[in-house]
């Protein structure tokens, strides 16, 4: 039985290991943060959301600045996969975001069938029927 | 030394004597605390424990719903604060013992987690307080947040339904009006350094007898704010419209008798109580956490933390908010607990549980902790007038922890969704009209904020603030009729400025705003989220970038545009890097500004943001990608250098072999560059926040959280946070400057 957990990642309940989703090779034992099992790099977040104002003229300029702002990009070490992202200030102890309790995981899934593909879920509700057309 | 003690048989008098002169009803914590529907009362117990027709109950919530629907959409139609044209209010009905049960199906959601606080009070304090009362005919108005709502910008008028003689139900409008009498217009002051700068501070009081409004207080009200007709024309629209809620429901007691509209408002409380029970148990055990960050205090950059972790155990879920940063006794971005969870259920309503019935049962089942003295749990004096920079973050930040309960479930109530920009991206105006009538308001596009993407396709753009979904724009020349702004760029999708992802989010628009016809006009922005950004990601995606405000000013826009109107067009960027008006100063900043006033013609600019990106940009489809390019989402440099795609530069056709061939590369470059974590870590971690920051929070233990009081850093446990105090801005640059000049003299000799 694998859960399913985030777009990128799955628990193999009998095996007790988080798997990554795209290369489908293990990564941790599922009572670890999953983190422990990939690569980071920390970006400068200039790399990504770059200036578009000419930074020559102009302090601010639609990018983060560095010094209060780096991206943590978390890779598969098998396929290089980005399992997660994480915007923190330099230095900031990475969250661990995930952790459960992997005995009361196996006594939920018991009775559930494996869930292969994640559904979708409905489209929220909009309002109908109004329109600025003149 | 026994002489201070009360013998037994005086104590009773002691307590009726306090009871019975309370010096100052103040905000009462029992009811401030308990975000909880109450207990059945006697007739609602024995009600329910007799047989209830399901179908009745059916018949009697669609009545009920319809007649709020009308409520809701006469204010809309006839109110004239510009939140009241575009959606920004409610209207909504409470049981007895004043637990909302039923909003509008088009009101604001929130308003259905704050609404009820007011009553509470008028039931425990006014009802049976024989100078105030509650009698058939009365109305209450109120806006303090501190006694319940979400900020003081909004009113409401609340009365109570009699049938046969006795109080039945409540039934109440609320609008964000906006102006209040604050000390700088529109209601939501920066500027506010005590809880006395925020202007109308109104605990729930009757100000309509015999369903009149009192013309004396009217007037009272009136001369304490910049907009009396505003004031006044509004208190009349949500009496009004209450009024025709109440002719609906009394038509509905006619029809259907009292039993069945007890039944109904109570019925829907327990069933979603019980609903909301059921889907925590279908989640893992376990927490999911996230932090969050505002840099803005709107006076000066500060790193602000929002700390949250989700506990889920069997059909309980803890929300615990330790480890936020601490409240800022002069600063007036503080909010208050009850204001904080109503916003985190705007964000449960409208992005993990949009399907559920809008009622305060929601969050019944959910226990909170918070840190007493945080920015999120701030104490009476603190000022909250610009409480909207944590709590537009409460509105998203549980969109990311929550998503890594639900993804694994067989089924979803909604999609998961990356986090909706998150901040109240507009201008905030005031001065004298082209009329020459003295105002302080909102404007009204602050709808146009991009969706976080999906996991199933891209975010959506412009789509709404996050707090109302379902929220129109007004029509824009008929505020041009009121006002003296002019929008000269608005509406157009900011280019580039984009949550990337395997699905991006969707866009916000620029706003490029001057004024004219009048001499007297300043403006004011209230957001964080210019070095910091602001929507965070999901699974893997990137966050939208950061926004600064851009000024154009020594300029008069109107007189070019009659002299050389082809030299230019009204695009953010391109003005901002051409500077095509000659003599012109441009300049970016924070979006946080303090009101200030300008000349016509000169240019403030903005944008309202992108939502999060959902997931690795490099299983982005090569033709979605191409699609983005083609209409004008992103640029050809973004195609290339964020999703690796290659495409020819003329006909835009995309090699799809190189393209895989380039991704595959870069995948082998993030295993090259990419560290193990447990490595990195010992190298990234530091033990305290970097000296260059003004950090707020805690840091690696959430039981100890930095702070600074004074220009000094300081380190607090958690129990025991203490309010900071803040240099004035001016001080700060003032000392700053003497110090360049002492160097500048020293080294002069």
């Amino acid at each position: 039985m694998r859960v399913l957990v985030t777009e990128n990642l799955r628990i193999d309940l009998e095996q007790e290991l988080w798997e990554c989703r795209h290369c489908e090779t293990a990564l941790i034992g599922a009572r670890e943060n999953y983190k422990r099992g990939l690569l980071v790099y920390d970006r400068d977040p200039r790399e990504i959301h770059k200036p578009l104002l000419d930074p020559r003229k102009y302090e601010r300029t639609y990018s983060p600045h560095p010094q209060w702002c780096r991206i943590l990009e978390y890779y598969c070490p098998q396929c290089g996969a980005m399992i997660e992202t994480e915007y923190l200030p330099p230095g900031h102890p990475p969250v661990r975001d995930i952790d459960f309790d992997i005995d009361a995981l196996k006594r939920q899934w018991a009775d559930r069938e494996e869930v292969i593909e994640a559904p979708v879920g409905s489209e929220p509700p909009r309002r109908r029927g109004h329109s600025h057309a003149h | 030394m026994n002489d201070m003690q009360t013998p037994l048989d005086e104590s009773g008098v002691l307590d009726r004597f306090l009871s019975e002169n309370r010096l100052f009803c103040a905000p009462d914590p029992a009811i401030m605390e308990d975000h909880r529907i109450g207990p059945r009362d006697a007739r609602e117990q024995a009600l329910l424990e007799g047989e209830v027709d399901p179908h009745r109950i059916n018949q009697v919530r669609g009545l009920i719903l319809a007649a709020l629907d009308e409520g809701n959409t006469m204010i809309e139609q006839m109110g004239a604060a510009p939140g009241a044209k575009w959606g920004d209010m409610v209207a909504a009905i409470f049981t007895a013992s004043g637990d909302l049960s039923m909003i509008a199906p088009h009101g604001v959601v929130g308003f259905a987690a704050c609404c009820h606080y007011p009553i509470k009070f008028i039931r425990k304090y006014w009802e049976h307080d024989p100078t105030v009362g509650v009698r058939d005919g009365d109305g209450f108005i109120h806006n303090d947040a501190r006694y319940g709502g979400i900020h003081n910008t909004d009113q409401s008028m609340i009365l109570p339904l009699f049938w046969k003689g006795r109080l039945i139900c409540w039934l109440s409008a609320t609008v964000h009006e906006g102006e209040n009498g604050s000390c700088e217009p529109g209601g939501m002051p920066a500027a506010a350094e005590s809880k006395y700068d925020e202007g109308l501070k109104m605990p729930p009081f009757r100000v309509v007898e015999n369903f009149q409004i009192r013309r004396d207080l009217q007037t009272f009200l009136q001369n304490s704010v910049r907009d009396p007709k505003l004031q006044y024309e509004d208190m009349k629209v949500k009496l009004h419209s209450v009024l025709r809620l109440r002719e609906r429901v009394l038509r509905i007691l006619e029809e259907h008798g009292e039993e069945a509209l007890i039944v109904t408002l109570r019925k829907n409380l327990e069933d979603v109580v019980e609903e909301v029970k059921r889907r925590i148990r279908e989640l893992p055990d376990g927490t999911t956490r996230v932090v969050s960050f505002a840099d803005s205090t709107l006076r000066e950059n500060a790193l602000l933390k929002l700390n949250m972790a989700i506990t889920v155990q069997g059909e309980r879920m803890t929300i615990d908010m330790r480890g936020s940063a601490p409240e800022i006794i002069n600063r007036s971005i503080n909010t208050n607990l009850a204001s904080f969870k109503t916003m985190l259920f705007t964000g449960y309503l409208q992005n993990i549980w949009p399907d559920l019935p809008q009622c305060m049962a929601v969050f019944t089942p959910l226990e909170f902790v918070f840190d007493e003295r945080s920015l999120l749990n701030g104490s009476f004096e603190t000022p909250q007038a610009m409480s909207l920079i944590p709590l537009f973050k409460a509105m998203t930040i549980a969109c990311i922890p929550m998503a890594k309960f639900n993804y694994m479930l067989p089924h979803r109530y909604t999609a998961m969704v990356a986090p909706q920009y998150d901040q109240p991206a507009t201008l905030i105006y005031g001065g004298l009209t082209q009329h020459g009538e003295q105002v302080g308001n909102f404007c009204a596009d602050i709808n146009g904020m991009g969706q976080g993407g999906r996991s199933h396709r891209d975010g959506e753009h412009s789509v709404s603030p996050p707090f109302a979904a379902h929220c129109d724009l007004g029509e824009i020349e008929l505020m041009e009729e009121d006002i003296p702004i002019v929008r000269l760029g608005a509406f157009t999708l900011a280019k580039d400025r984009v949550g990337f992802g395997k699905q991006r989010s969707g866009l916000g628009y620029e706003q490029i705003a001057t004024f004219r016809g009048t001499g007297l006009w300043g403006f004011m922005t209230g957001c964080s989220g210019s070095l910091f950004p602001s929507a965070l990601p999901l699974f893997g995606g990137y966050a939208s970038p950061a926004y600064p405000l851009c000024k154009i000013k020594g300029v008069n826009v109107f007189d070019l545009m009659r002299e050389t109107p082809e030299a230019f067009r009204f695009d953010i960027v391109e003005l901002m890097n051409t500077q095509p008006f000659p003599g012109a100063s441009y300049s970016t900043h924070d979006m946080g500004m303090t009101f200030e006033l300008a000349a016509p013609g000169e240019l403030y600019m903005m944008c309202q943001g992108a939502g999060g990106g959902y997931g690795d940009v490099l299983q982005r489809d090569p033709a979605q990608v191409m699609l983005d390019v083609a209409e004008d989402l992103i640029s050809d440099v973004t195609a290339r250098d964020i999703y690796k795609v290659v495409f020819d530069a003329d006909t835009h056709v995309v090699d799809e072999a190189a393209t895989a061939e380039w991704r595959a590369a870069e995948r082998r470059e993030r295993l090259a560059r990419g560290r193990p974590y447990d490595e990195f870590v010992a190298d990234w971690v530091a033990p305290e926040p970097p000296a260059s920051l003004p950090f707020f929070g805690s840091w690696s233990d959430p039981q100890q959280v930095y702070g600074v009081t004074m220009g000094q850093r300081v380190a607090m446990p958690a129990s025991g946070l203490e309010s900071m105090f803040m240099l004035n801005p001016k001080d700060v640059r003032i000392a700053q400057l003497e110090a360049e000049l002492l160097a500048a003299r020293g080294s002069a000799d």
